[in-house]
């Protein structure tokens, strides 16, 4: 099947990127510098990152909340206008179908979901419609990321309000000329915003924002080496349906109304581990003697396997190889010795508290 | 005499002992390196045994030998600055040296021309 195509396609190509298939689209794994130059400078400077693979759904009308709600342990109604939350898609074994944000602006809940995962969310919320609720999938919508330290100067020259804006807020931005809605987030730890426009606009803003001097041009690669560090989660690695939020390190998305209710799906396994904890929860691991451990590797401790790595590979601001993995919680501990094994051989590793590298997000 | 493999190692053939390293498009695609394991001089290995590891940010890749025979000297020294490990040094960036028990091993490879065609 052909892969789809962002309206950015162009751009990376006339900007020297490598594109890789990704979700079924044509994406940039990295531009000409390499993923290590493009993570060091978003944590530096400011990355831009074409994240118009995910996708953007839009419910209106008077039962949107309560939709959600059937899908979601977030209070819907807690969301105020101009607020961002994180959320979970739920099955009813409290694992997690997918992660998404959802926005509240203009009395519009804004969604958006994993390019993975949009198809099976999208069949999810179209099963869970009523007469109450319209969805609008807006596929006529790019998105950028714009991330890190110096992104609230760079949107600022191009002529973004930063006023009393922070960290999980919404608004709507002229940005050289074109009607964005920007939200205060990411997937990179970082200060940093995402933009979504008209994909017809999405060119000429993108190339606008390139063209500041603080801005590196950013692939997939940099996003994942970053997110590793920031210790977020990437479904199908850190979140599948087998796996909880209390496993994932995610009660913070466990809304108080909600587990108070207990009228979430999977809910009665959710708060059973909310009270009484895991068999495995999600740690960071730093392995030790320069050699990387990847996703799918063993954990082990005296010869038992204790756990298993989730995602791995180098974190560049470390300057050492870092991954993320489960181990049972009683060696959780930040310092623990545990050895993974790696095609056959063992390389010790070290558990370690999350995030890998500080978050550094404007909260109000 | 230089020749490639399928698998974008290059082996140069001087007498009986033969140089093995991977080729410019090779470290090109790799991107940044991150770690490398080299074999250990005096092992014996046969003709697609993986006998090195390149990690780069995003993956772990086996580096096959290209023929049999015994490793004699492996480059220890690219290993002091992984960054130098670039497609424009993949000469000096040779992994090992191998003492080849049979040089009719190498007709199968390419030449460099075939080699180029195959990765254009």
């Amino acid at each position: 099947m052909e892969s789809s195509r962002t309206p950015l396609h162009d751009f990376h190509l006339a900007h020297g990127a490598r594109m890789v298939p990704f979700a079924g689209w044509d994406m940039p794994v990295q531009y000409a510098d390499g993923i290590r130059a493009e993570h060091l400078a978003t944590r530096a400077s400011t990355g831009l990152f074409d994240v118009s693979h995910m996708a953007q759904v839009w419910l209106t009308g008077p039962g949107a909340g309560a939709m959600l709600e059937r899908l979601t342990p977030t209070d819907t109604g807690a969301i105020a206008e101009g607020r961002v939350r994180y959320s979970l898609f739920l099955n009813d074994a409290g694992g997690v179908l997918d992660d998404l944000m959802i926005a509240r602006h203009n009395d519009i809940l804004q969604l958006v979901v994993n390019a993975g995962r949009a198809d099976h969310d999208i069949g999810l919320l179209r099963a869970s419609l009523d007469s109450s609720v319209t969805m609008d999938v807006r596929s006529d919508l790019a998105l950028l990321a714009l991330q890190g330290p110096a992104s609230p100067q760079v949107l600022a020259r191009l002529g973004g309000d930063l006023d009393g804006f922070t960290f999980m807020q919404i608004r709507n931005m002229t940005l050289a000329g074109t009607e964005c809605v920007v939200t205060r987030s990411g997937y990179t730890g970082e200060d940093g915003f995402e933009i979504s426009m008209p994909a017809s606009h999405a060119p000429d803003l993108a190339s606008a924002i390139a063209a500041d001097a603080d801005v590196t041009l950013a692939g997939l690669g940099a996003r994942d080496t970053l997110r590793l560090e920031a210790g977020l989660p990437l479904w199908g690695h850190e979140l599948d349906e087998s796996i909880t939020p209390i496993a994932a390190g995610l009660r913070f998305a466990l809304s108080k109304r909600r587990r108070e209710a207990g009228d979430f799906p999977g809910a009665a396994t959710i708060m059973a581990e909310w009270n009484n904890g895991t068999a495995r929860i999600l740690t960071g691991l730093l392995p030790q003697g320069g050699r990387p451990v990847r996703d799918g590797a063993e954990l082990a401790l005296d010869g038992k396997t204790v756990g298993a790595v989730t995602s791995g590979g180098f974190a560049p601001t470390l300057d050492a190889p870092a991954a993320l993995g489960f181990v049972d919680a009683g060696l959780a501990a930040p310092g623990t010795n545990l050895m993974a094994v790696v095609r056959g051989r063992e390389t010790p590793v070290v558990t370690a508290a999350l995030p890998l590298v500080p978050h550094r997000y404007v909260r109000n | 005499m230089l020749r490639y493999t399928e698998d974008h190692e290059w082996i140069n053939l001087e007498g009986d002992t033969a140089t093995v390293g991977i080729s410019p498009h090779a470290i090109e695609q790799l991107g940044d390196i991150v770690f490398v394991e080299l074999p250990e001089a005096g092992n014996t290995v046969a003709r697609g045994d993986a006998v090195a590891v390149f990690e780069s940010v995003k993956a772990a890749s086996d580096i096959y030998s290209p023929a049999s025979g015994e490793i004699t000297e492996v480059n220890e020294t690219m290993l002091d600055d992984l960054s130098s490990i670039t497609p424009d040094r993949a000469t000096e960036s040779w992994l090992f040296k191998i003492k080849i028990e049979d040089s009719s091993e190498l007709d199968e490879l390419m030449d460099e021309d075939a080699y180029k065609s195959m990765i254009a």
